[in-house]
């Protein structure tokens, strides 16, 4: 996913499991929706157990990003237009 | 005389993890062996080193077939552009887990878990999602690991 590369992003949280990175979103967040595995952020599709929580913080978003060798990270990235795409789908 | 219909290809999925744990490369390329005799085709998807471990190891391609990035294949399936009959995730941590349920969650495949590494029992008790977990206490050899393997005989399902 050469783009996340491309991304201005904060590491939030490294080489976390995704029952930590799911907490962690959950207890840190006061916005958050539950996607599915393979669900599309920006042009990365999520990858963990169900469900994967992903965090709103006004135009931030925070998603799990993992790596086979690295485990997962925790990204935060601006970004209005995907920050509104994603409410727009909330329930 | 009517064409007799063409018998559909089966095809698995080795979704490869890290490939610091040293059995990874012997019991894909002992896998994708089984597969092949089995009349199943495979098609290996990893990171970069974990592809390029297999490349080297087998120059002539006696076994392998295909080999596409990890990334590449999650968004494939994701989008519905491409599927398997089976799947099988290389899992020794909690990545390879996650990359495991996202696999149960977006393919249609079989799906079996091979767990293997120094804490591998650690990672069996993540899993809480359907498949046919076959998991061995294997990091240097592969021999626990193949054994497990041979006594599912995924192959043949």
């Amino acid at each position: 996913m050469g783009c996340v590369e491309e991304m201005n992003y904060e590491i939030v949280l490294r080489d976390a499991t995704f029952k930590e990175s799911r907490e962690y979103v959950r207890s840190n967040f006061k916005e958050s929706i539950d996607v599915q595995p393979g669900f599309k952020v920006f042009d990365v599709h999520v990858i963990g157990l169900p469900p994967i929580a992903i965090g709103l913080d006004g135009d931030f978003v925070i998603f799990p990003y993992t790596k086979p060798c690295h485990g997962t990270f925790l990204l935060r990235v601006e970004d209005k237009e995907e920050a509104a795409r994603l409410r727009a789908g909330k329930k | 005389m009517a064409d007799e219909p063409a018998a559909k290809t089966v095809t698995a999925l080795l979704v490869l993890g890290c490939p610091q744990v040293p059995v990874q490369t012997s019991i894909a390329l002992y896998l994708i062996n089984r597969l092949r005799k089995a009349g199943i085709t495979p098609v290996v998807a990893g990171n970069k080193a974990a592809n390029t471990l297999l490349v080297v190891s087998d120059p002539d391609r006696h076994y392998l077939g295909e080999v596409i990035d990890l990334d590449r294949a999650v968004g494939l399936i994701s989008d519905k552009k491409r599927d398997f009959d089976r799947c099988f995730v290389f899992i020794h941590n909690d990545a390879g887990v996650s990359y495991a349920a996202t696999m149960g969650a977006i393919s249609h495949a079989k799906l079996y878990a091979l767990v293997y590494g120094e804490h591998y029992e650690e990672q069996v008790k993540k899993i809480d999602f359907p498949c046919t977990v076959i998991a061995a206490k294997a990091v240097h050899n592969p021999l626990p690991l193949k054994k497990a393997i041979d006594e599912v005989t995924p192959w043949a399902a």
